[in-house]
């Protein structure tokens, strides 16, 4: 690193923590939702879906954050779509290396990994400005919260769309799965949930209305005063 | 690190451009070799290893299996990796014949579904089967794996060849729910019509192709390893 950054701030834990849950990328963030509703219909792809997009996440920021003093600003959006495909191919081939069944499952929401945009917006927004430790900690807590936010989709979804958790049945035999958890339906209806409740405990916690920034996030408008 | 707004960049050369671009390419390029290479061997054994379990699935009673690819009426000996129609032959114990594995597939409701199918030749049965490939929607077309009542039609759906094994002595259909009349016929299953028409389709379309050239070649079938 030729340049040294002027304001700098020193690595902290909020690096980390950050993108687990105050700017978690999907429920606050709002970033990377195609493969959030499509994949996200059981526990086991949701969790295989997140490690995968924690692999590239980190991976792409790391080299993106190497590499961010000698790549020209004109071609960095290339270079970091190239960097991004990399790692997603290297991906596409290790998931079938470990297992076909999941790599069927998961079918093409794999490949398009390279156009989630929460990995080339932590690229661009994150990486391309801090050095290199900063990036992999922040891509590391973004890709955890990324997967934790999946699998708290795939739980409820599974869990009400076949009565089990990671295959296990959870409820009796008499239980009548709801067809539409597993459908693309269920993924609207079970992230608009978990908004809800995210952004009303968000809102009881600070005791007072949000403010208009945070609204155009928000599923909840209005709120009592 | 400060916005870069304020300063107007300088346009590097374009040298500069290629070359970026060209290093980043080759990095890239160089990563994907090396992991390319490495789980290739990985892969094609899990490849090996699925249509093994699918046969042995299919073929309960097989301990062990020859590959056989169809050529011009012919059935002969191959591997794997022979290009053409592939059926698997599976043998007990004494090398005797228990039942044939063949691919089928067709368009289900999303995309191709790909199964491969059990075949007895003794009774002309076809005895089950199992999905290689679906994209079927979850709870709807991916019914055909675990609805029971459909499932019953593969105790024996028959399939056999007609006296002079030129095709199936009766085609097999799908039909509506409750219908089933007849051994050679499919009960739909009710809310998953396109997929039971699917599975019909395709096992009529290959047992019309192959039975026919099993049936006049089930003697180099029966010899087997010997």
């Amino acid at each position: 690193m030729t340049q040294t950054t002027k304001k700098e701030t020193p690595l902290t834990l909020d690096v980390f923590t950050a993108g687990l849950w105050k700017e978690n990328p999907v429920f606050v963030m709002m970033l990377g939702l195609c493969p959030v509703l499509a994949v996200t219909n059981s526990v086991l792809n949701s969790l295989a879906m997140g490690i995968a997009s924690i692999f590239v996440l980190v991976c792409s920021n790391a080299l993106v954050s190497a590499l961010r003093n000698f790549i020209p600003k004109q071609v960095r959006i290339t270079t970091y779509i190239i960097i991004i495909a990399t790692f997603v191919t290297l991906v596409d081939y290790i998931i079938q290396a470990v297992s076909l069944d999941l790599y069927n499952k998961l079918g093409a929401f794999i490949q398009l990994i390279v156009v989630n945009c929460l990995i080339l917006g932590r690229a661009e927004a994150y990486a391309s400005k801090n050095s290199f430790t900063k990036s992999v900690v922040s891509a590391f807590g973004m890709g955890l919260g990324f997967t934790l936010a999946l699998v708290m989709l795939g739980g409820v979804r599974e869990l009400l769309g076949a009565g089990q958790l990671l295959g296990y049945q959870i409820f009796s035999t008499n239980f009548e799965p709801w067809v539409v958890m597993i459908l693309p339906p269920g993924g609207f209806i079970v992230l608009g949930s978990w908004l809800l409740l995210i952004n009303y405990l968000e809102q009881r916690k600070t005791g007072k209305l949000i403010s208009q920034d945070e609204a155009s996030h928000c599923a909840v408008q209005g709120t009592p005063s | 690190m400060s916005t870069p707004e304020n300063q107007v960049p300088e346009l590097p050369s374009s040298t500069k451009l290629i070359t970026t671009l060209a290093t980043v390419a080759m990095i890239s390029g160089l990563l994907v070799v090396l992991v390319y290479e490495f789980t290739k061997p990985i892969i094609a054994e899990n490849q090996r290893l699925a249509t093994e379990r699918a046969i042995f699935k299919v073929l309960p009673k097989a301990k062990s299996r020859l590959t056989f690819v169809v050529d011009q009426d012919k059935l002969v000996l191959a591997n794997d990796k022979t290009i053409g129609e592939l059926i698997y032959a599976g043998y007990d114990k004494q090398n005797k014949l228990v039942g044939i594995a063949i691919n089928a597939s067709a368009q289900g409701y999303q995309d191709t579904i790909k199964i491969l199918y059990g075949y007895s030749s003794d009774n002309g049965c076809i005895t089950g089967f199992d999905v290689l490939k679906s994209t079927e929607t979850p709870g709807f077309g991916t019914k055909i794996t675990s609805d029971e009542e459909f499932l019953a039609n593969f105790k024996c759906l028959d399939a056999q060849v007609n006296v002079t094994q030129s095709k199936l002595a009766n085609k097999i259909k799908t039909v509506r729910h409750g219908t089933k009349q007849h051994a050679w016929e499919i009960d739909a299953i009710s809310g998953s019509t396109i997929t039971s028409n699917a599975i019909g389709r395709m096992l009529n379309k290959s047992a019309q192709a192959l039975h026919p050239v099993i049936a006049r070649n089930l003697n180099i079938l029966k010899q087997g390893q010997q």
